[in-house]
């Protein structure tokens, strides 16, 4: 299953956020990383730069990529479905981890 | 006919620009850029769309068959490619455009450019970098999709490339650890491939003064990309010895880069500092900055590649370069064209000796409009750094062209500070490549110096740095060249300020003895000769041997 997840309801979102750290910002490296761990989950995905208003699907490197999400901003997270919690725990460590993980 | 008659005919020595990289052996391939070949879309939609979803299987396996060769440098640039293709929000819409009825290689080229234009607006230079990857992309997919593998995939292994041209992409699509070396014919030293191989240790020689023969193709040869010739059908004599210098060139260059993130002592337990020359942007992604111990020089004419940036652009790179650095003092050049780095709309056409004319802050005092946004972007970015920003003022022949600089940074940051805008005052420095600077050093109010040696040496020996014919009197280690070198570092330590050399003699290992004893104690290398330089500064004493 390739298309985009049917929007959830907002009262069933799990959030969550982490700080990026990576001093060029979330440039190609770390956005294909946060979109293969986020592919792993059945949950939707989505991800928000600070400085955002949209959320962004966090399954898409492209869009990740052209969110030019900033060093020392905080990157929101959230996620709905069955495996929601495991997926936002994981971004979050994750982007904690520097994206070394 | 006897055999060695019919060698002698087929040897060739072909001579051009040495670039980056020692010695190379192997099969000549010559590599030509592959048209794509144009496809017949079928009838029936569903079929186009299978099409299509074929050729991104068929483009990720060559992707991910080339990732892992790869090293991590380029590995990122290819992961990123490949995880586009499996990218749905940017594939689906296209599949779908084809089930509505649009030819696949049609649908995918338009819905590529689109996504081109959208990483190159706003000139961001990250996304810039990464639009030239989509391009790539764009044509691996239509590749695929004519039933065509790229044409890299037929390079035999440790053959030496030899093209008319070579694009990055192309470029970054060989895999190095296969190949051998390139010669190109066109190319400069200091284009973006060039830079590329030196980041990366790849053997490269451009400007080969020869047309392509077909008939080389898989032929013997040697390249020395050290001397900048390529020798087709070698001798077995010549073939052993080039093999011997081969293996103790790669043996000494592993035993260095060993050893690359460690400082730089000398024999006689001098610190010397070894700092990276930053040429591109795409450096960044592939440089750990913890091999170095700064940026001694950041060359700023790419931001002008596509006609003057705006400051937004320039703070971007610069903020990005800074933070990279993570702590580390950076340097940045302002715009130094002119000379051999003409810009379209920017230098002036025509001068009779263009490397005796308007060029450098000559050229940048003559469009303060350009200086004045750059000063804008640096103090700016100055405002961003841990330690303070230095910039770095190229072909400064008198005193008063530093201090004419200096006014308009003050007037700019005055500017800035009345606008509310956080600004910090960089620190000032002279670039010296022209004699008169350099023997009057002391006289000018520099927070440091910055030997150009490429220049200082041209200007030194009167020898054009580009004209092949004189390049044997353009000697680095001419006394000449190597005493305004210690008269710069003399007037450097009388006012108390650093002195460290940017230009190619940085980074050859085999000068490192004689800057030393010239008193040189900061080197601003190629990213790729860091290991090599700090081997042979650990090699040498500070005070030759006394």
């Amino acid at each position: 299953m390739t298309g985009p997840a049917a929007a959830p309801a907002s009262s069933e979102w799990t959030e969550g956020a982490a700080t990026i750290v990576d001093p060029t910002g979330l440039h190609a490296r770390p956005a294909v990383k946060l979109t293969k761990l986020a592919k792993t989950f059945a949950a939707a995905v989505e991800v928000r730069a600070e400085s955002d208003e949209r959320w962004t699907n966090a399954k898409s490197p492209n869009s990740v990529m052209k969110m030019k999400a900033a060093h020392g901003s905080a990157l929101h997270i959230r996620a709905a479905g069955e495996d929601a919690e495991a997926a936002v725990a994981a971004l979050v460590a994750l982007v904690e981890a520097n994206f070394d993980a | 006919m006897p055999e060695a008659a019919a060698v002698a005919t087929r040897k060739t020595t072909l001579t051009g620009t040495p670039v980056c990289g020692g010695i190379a052996i192997g099969p000549l391939h010559i590599l030509r850029e592959a048209a794509v070949a144009p496809r017949t879309a079928s009838a029936a939609p569903q079929e186009e769309v299978a099409a299509f979803r074929a050729a991104l299987s068929a483009a990720t396996a060559a992707l991910e068959e080339t990732l892992a060769a790869e090293d991590q440098l380029a590995g990122d640039i290819l992961e990123f490619q490949a995880a586009l293709l499996d990218d749905p929000d940017l594939v689906d819409p296209i599949a779908a455009t084809i089930a509505a009825g649009t030819a696949a290689d049609a649908a995918w080229s338009a819905a590529m450019d689109a996504e081109i234009a959208d990483y190159r607006a706003g000139g961001d230079p990250v996304l810039t970098a990464r639009a030239d990857d989509l391009a790539d992309l764009k044509r691996r997919v239509l590749l695929a999709l004519s039933g065509e593998r790229a044409a890299e995939s037929a390079v035999p292994a440790g053959a030496i490339v030899l093209a008319a041209e070579l694009t990055p992409s192309a470029f970054l699509a060989l895999d190095p650890a296969r190949l051998g070396g390139i010669a190109t014919l066109g190319g400069s030293p200091t284009s973006h491939v060039s830079i590329l191989a030196k980041a990366r240790g790849v053997a490269l020689v451009v400007g080969l003064r020869t047309a392509l023969d077909a008939s080389w193709e898989g032929a013997p040869a040697i390249l020395d990309a050290a001397a900048g010739t390529l020798l087709t059908h070698p001798a077995p004599d010549a073939l052993r010895a080039a093999e011997a210098r081969r293996v103790t060139g790669a043996a000494a260059r592993d035993a260095a880069d060993a050893h690359a993130a460690e400082p730089a002592v000398t024999a006689d337990g001098i610190p010397v500092k070894v700092m990276v020359n930053i040429d591109d942007p795409a450096i960044l992604d592939m440089l750990d900055p913890a091999i170095c111990d700064g940026v001694g020089l950041t060359r700023t004419e790419f931001l002008f590649q596509h006609g003057a940036p705006d400051e937004a652009a320039q703070l971007a790179f610069y903020t990005r370069l800074i933070a990279w650095a993570d702590g580390r003092p950076v340097t940045i050049r302002t715009l130094d064209a002119g000379g051999d780095k003409p810009i379209p709309g920017v230098t002036f056409d025509g001068e009779a000796n263009p490397f005796l004319g308007v060029r450098g802050v000559r050229l940048s005092l003559g469009r303060p409009d350009l200086l004045r946004t750059q000063l804008r972007a640096l103090a700016r970015a100055a405002a961003t750094a841990p330690v303070p920003l230095k910039v770095m003022v190229p072909m400064v022949t008198v005193p008063d062209e530093l201090e004419r600089v200096r006014d308009l940074l003050a007037e700019e940051l005055a500017g800035l500070a009345a606008a509310g805008i956080p600004a910090a005052a960089p620190v000032l420095g002279t670039m010296i490549e022209v004699p008169a600077a350099a023997l009057t050093a002391e006289t000018f109010d520099a927070g440091f110096y910055s030997i150009g040696s490429n220049d200082l040496v041209q200007y030194a020996t009167a020898s054009a740095r580009d004209n092949p014919a004189v390049a044997p009197l353009a000697d680095p280690t001419n006394p000449a060249v190597l005493e305004l070198i210690a008269r710069t570092v003399a007037a450097g330590t009388q006012r108390g300020v650093e002195v460290s050399l940017c230009g190619d003699m940085a980074s050859s290992p085999a000068l490192a003895q004689a800057l030393l004893e010239a008193g040189l104690r900061a080197f601003s290398v190629a990213p790729a000769e860091v290991g090599a330089v700090k081997q042979a500064i650990r090699a040498a004493t500070a005070t030759g041997g006394e």
